[in-house]
């Protein structure tokens, strides 16, 4: 291991480089770009060798990676926002196909308006698409969680392509002191790629071919039972990432301070720092206060959720997305993980850091004194009453 | 037959999918005014049409959708579109 101080970007990317993936598919879009890019930096120094291809849209990324994938390559490749919205379509596709590819999801707003900015709208609207989706906290898990992503995606109990989501800007473009992994380290931590089934000449096969309303239905039903038991390869593989190298940024979930706490804000990615500082802020004050950290959102881990929070009064949920016409999204499915329960805490949801806008510790103060305060569905936090208010 | 990993299938078993079922207009390859352009085999978007001889064509009744563009596409207007009751 060594420590580098580095732009969370170049980290992710270095990362990438050790897992040796056999192809590389890149498209530049704010604010993913410095990723690919320096994968291509890489490649170009002969660091790095891999089949990296420029491609036209994302559209055109995500089905090279699909088609290197069903060849039995090892694939990676990154996007955001409205690139991210462009892959959509081929998303369904590599999950339906069981294509264990690995991308990260850099988290941006979505158009209109345009807006380069941070949050987390993009990936939260393919939640259903079959893709693992896993958020970063800081630079280094963003960094390290790259290279359990490719353990758990290829698990043959699983093949299903993972996701990493980490925070536009507020992560990839920013520095940290990263401990970056060696080859040799990578080489021990991640098994050669080796799928059941891949496309060759010797044994042609079908990939993606039409399933009537005969066989429609148990393909999406085989997705779902795999997502079940990807729960518990996720916290294995999370497990075996800490053996190695000592490092754990949680498993499915990850706490902080909540075990006597009786309101505890659950959030997930970048946040999560910010809230970290309020929280250590209100318990030296004595308030009885903690963190749930959702790190994997597909699958949802309910069961953990649910123990970890049972003994809870109240909670708040932060969250940088929104159901437009419903609400929050996060919010709604930590409120379904009470469904049913004995006990149901007070649930606020909370809508903050939409298009980039700053979340800092007074916002956060804000959302504790409102969760007290009162009960609601969820609130807007931050808006700009010039912008919105009086004539 | 139990369904692979992701459907994965072997090389050319889409030919179960018998698409025939989807037909509500069958045509009809009177085979009288053919003048043999063969766009009606060019046109076919299932590939079913075939050339018997040099001025016959036929449609193989196990693929054939109905969506009717040889009938459109016949120059010498020779393929007709009729309903087919199941």
């Amino acid at each position: 291991m060594s420590t580098t101080f580095i732009e969370g970007s170049i980290a992710v990317a270095k990362t990438v480089g050790v897992c040796r993936p056999h192809v590389i598919s890149a498209y530049p879009i704010t604010p993913q770009t410095h990723i690919v890019e320096h994968l291509s930096e890489l490649v170009a120094n002969g660091e790095l060798k891999t089949e990296y291809v420029n491609v036209e849209s994302e559209h055109s990324a995500a089905s090279v990676v699909l088609g290197a994938s069903a060849t039995g390559a090892r694939t990676y490749t990154a996007t955001t926002s409205q690139g991210f919205l462009l892959m959509i379509e081929v998303l369904y596709n590599i999950a339906g196909m069981r294509l264990p590819v690995v991308m990260t999801c850099v988290n941006r707003a979505v158009s209109a308006p345009i807006n380069i900015w941070n949050d987390q709208q993009d990936s939260l609207t393919a939640r259903d698409s079959g893709w693992i989706q896993l958020y970063a906290e800081d630079n280094q898990e963003a960094s390290d969680m790259h290279l359990q992503a490719f353990k758990i995606a290829e698990n043959k109990d699983v093949m299903l392509p993972v996701m990493i989501c980490m925070d536009g800007f507020v992560l990839t473009h920013s520095f940290e002191p990263i401990e970056l992994i060696l080859q040799e380290e990578a080489d021990k931590f991640l098994p050669p790629f080796k799928p059941q089934y891949y496309l060759t000449p010797k044994n042609p096969l079908t990939f993606g071919a039409m399933v009537g309303p005969d066989g429609y239905m148990e393909t999406r039903y085989f997705i779902e039972k795999t997502m079940r038991t990807s729960l518990q390869v996720i916290g294995d593989v999370a497990a075996d990432f800490h053996n190695q190298f000592g490092r754990f940024q949680g498993g499915l979930i990850d706490t902080y301070k909540v075990e006597d706490a009786s309101l505890v804000l659950v959030a997930m990615g970048s946040v999560i720092g910010t809230l970290k500082d309020v929280v250590d802020e209100l318990r030296a004050k004595g308030q009885k206060i903690g963190i749930l950290k959702v790190r994997s959102y597909r699958p949802f881990p309910k069961d953990e959720i649910y123990r970890a929070l049972n003994h809870v009064k109240e909670i708040a949920v932060l969250e940088k997305a929104i159901s437009l016409g419903y609400g929050g999204i996060l919010v709604n499915e930590i409120k379904s993980v009470f469904y049913g329960k004995p006990k149901t805490p007070k649930i606020n949801g909370f809508i903050l850091g939409l298009g980039g806008r700053d979340i800092t510790v007074d916002t956060i103060h804000h959302v504790i004194k409102d969760t007290v305060k009162a009960t609601f569905e969820e609130k807007f936090v931050g808006l700009n009453e010039a912008l919105i208010g009086g004539k | 037959m139990r369904l692979d990993l992701g459907a994965i299938a072997k090389a050319g078993t889409s030919k179960a999918n018998q698409t025939c079922g989807w037909r509500n207009f069958k045509p009809i390859f009177h085979q009288e005014k053919c003048v043999g352009c063969g766009l009606c085999k060019i046109y076919c978007p299932e590939g079913c049409v075939t050339m018997v001889e040099k001025k016959k064509y036929t449609v193989d009744y196990t693929y054939c959708k109905g969506c009717g563009i040889c009938a459109e596409e016949c120059s010498s207007s020779d393929i007709e579109m009729v309903v087919e009751e199941k």
